[in-house]
């Protein structure tokens, strides 16, 4: 089972740990060769205009796509969340992979001093509600028709999934709740990582 | 429940920021520059430090009119100085909505013996360190991220591999000390007790910590990062330099591909003159800016 952490700017650490404890030894990914047989690749947190730009420059950006096209999944956080989408409000021409048919506004919630961390219900995982890190975060404001909305903060879409792209507005790799860690690895990208008992995923 | 200003969400933004680079600028068109070189924050200032050494006299958080303008003209997050000690500084840039506060040696200090109570903020801050117990007593004052000081202004980067290693040196000390040493550590390093035990636990700072002072070439941020830095801070570095987009970008891709001579060496060719700098050791004692904060 491999699983990348794409690793050319963010909080790669963070999810690195995320997957160890949920049993998964991740490989970061800077190169296109890092990219060779994994099943799945996590964008983590960091700045999107930074990222997108570093994906060209490092040539990673069409054998990433590519790749994801022939059955790869993603899992992307915040800037991964950007990243993912097709479109970028009033940021057209950022770089980015635009695999899910979906529209995000950066920088939705405000300036950092907005930021905020809540209790976030997300049916698919049961309860208890998941502890949401919203930073300077994007919000979705547009899904197309096979995009499927796992939560809403408010009136106010804040993860999505289409088939084996999955994407957060939030950092779950900020707590040491590994539900949403392992919805991925079980549902996107088709691992067995033990029993999906919500009470018993605490770290 | 909303919770605003938490250690997580203070601590989260600095998180976010690694394996980046954070530029000084002192004009919207210099953020721009920042922004399309892959910059993940930018530093407004009226004046970067090789300035301010020039210029003398006092220094001080810059015009709140150029703050908003580079806040305007970038998407990225936008820090911005306050004076050692200046909460009123503090307060008018929170009120602007800046996105991290550097209380800085960079500018002439208002409090000579007592740093800003940074736990009364929703902003974060990030503060300079020179060794563990410097960075401890930041992080208990309430900072969210730390940089090491190094020399600001002077393109040398030699004050900011000393800081890097003696803060290396000291965590290894504390991983490998038994538990009865440490209330002794404490005292010796003048660190907060519980502080010094969350390092011996996660084996790092508590927090993000960054290099800064006298960062000029790409080779630079890369030696800092394969020291163990988690991000870059360029001050004059890029605007005093020939090419400032290409090096701006060099540096960039330095700090993302550190370990990679082959790509270091495609990245540093043709950048043109860097800074031309100044010898640290050719400074008196009055002249360096490392020794302040308390």
């Amino acid at each position: 089972m491999n699983i990348g952490v794409l690793a050319l700017q963010g909080d790669v650490r963070e999810h690195l740990l995320s997957l160890e404890n949920c049993g998964i030894k991740g490989r970061p990914v800077k190169t296109p060769a890092d990219l060779y047989g994994l099943t799945g690749l996590i964008i983590p947190g960091g700045e999107s205009t930074t990222v997108g730009k570093l994906l060209e420059r490092s040539g990673l950006l069409v054998p990433l796509r590519r790749q994801a096209e022939a059955g790869m999944a993603i899992f992307g956080t915040c800037t991964g969340l950007i990243l993912l989408a097709k479109n970028i409000e009033g940021y057209e021409e950022q770089p980015r992979l635009g695999l899910m048919d979906i529209t995000v506004r950066r920088n939705a919630f405000g300036r950092q001093v907005e930021s905020f961390e809540t209790e976030l219900p997300i049916p698919a995982l049961g309860d208890p509600p998941l502890r949401a890190v919203f930073i300077r975060a994007p919000e979705v404001v547009r899904v197309g028709p096979g995009v499927e909305i796992l939560a809403s903060w408010g009136d106010r879409i804040v993860l999505v999934r289409q088939g084996r792209y999955l994407a957060a507005a939030f950092h779950p790799e900020l707590t040491p709740d590994l539900r949403l860690h392992r919805y991925f690895l079980q549902e996107c990208c088709g691992l067995a990582v033990g029993r999906t008992r919500p009470s018993s995923l605490s770290r | 429940m909303v919770e605003k200003g938490t250690i997580t969400v203070k601590a989260g933004l600095a998180e976010m920021l690694k394996g980046g680079v954070i530029m000084d600028v002192t004009t919207p068109e210099q953020a721009k520059i920042a922004e399309d070189a892959g910059a993940v924050a930018v530093m407004a200032l009226e004046r970067v430090p090789a300035d301010i050494r020039a210029a003398g006299g006092v220094a001080r958080m810059a015009d709140p009119e150029i703050i908003l303008q580079i806040m305007e003209a970038v998407s990225i997050p936008v820090m911005a100085k306050v004076r050692i000690g200046h909460f009123v500084e503090a307060q008018i840039l929170e009120a602007l909505g800046v996105d991290y506060i550097d209380e800085s040696e960079v500018l002439t200090p208002a409090d000579d013996k007592y740093h800003i109570n940074k736990h009364l903020f929703t902003v974060p801050f990030v503060c300079g360190a020179r060794n563990l117990g410097e960075a401890l007593r930041r992080i208990g004052e309430g900072a969210a991220m730390i940089r090491t000081k190094g020399e600001a202004g002077t393109g040398d980067v030699v004050e900011a591999v000393r800081h890097v290693r003696t803060m290396m040196e000291e965590i290894r000390l504390v991983q490998n000390a038994p538990q009865e040493e440490l209330m002794t550590l404490a005292k010796e390093m003048g660190a907060p007790y519980e502080l010094l035990l969350e390092v011996k636990r996660l084996g790092r700072l508590p927090v993000v910590n960054f290099a800064a002072g006298g960062i000029a070439t790409p080779a630079d941020a890369a030696l800092m990062m394969q020291l163990g830095c988690d991000g870059i801070f360029v001050g004059s570095g890029i605007f005093k330099s020939d090419n400032p987009a290409a090096r701006a970008r060099a540096i960039v891709e330095a700090t993302t591909h550190y370990n990679d001579p082959g790509l270091l060496a495609k990245i540093s060719r043709g950048l043109g003159e860097p800074m031309r700098g100044t010898f640290v050791g050719s400074l008196s004692e009055r002249e360096r800016l490392a020794g302040r904060g308390w």
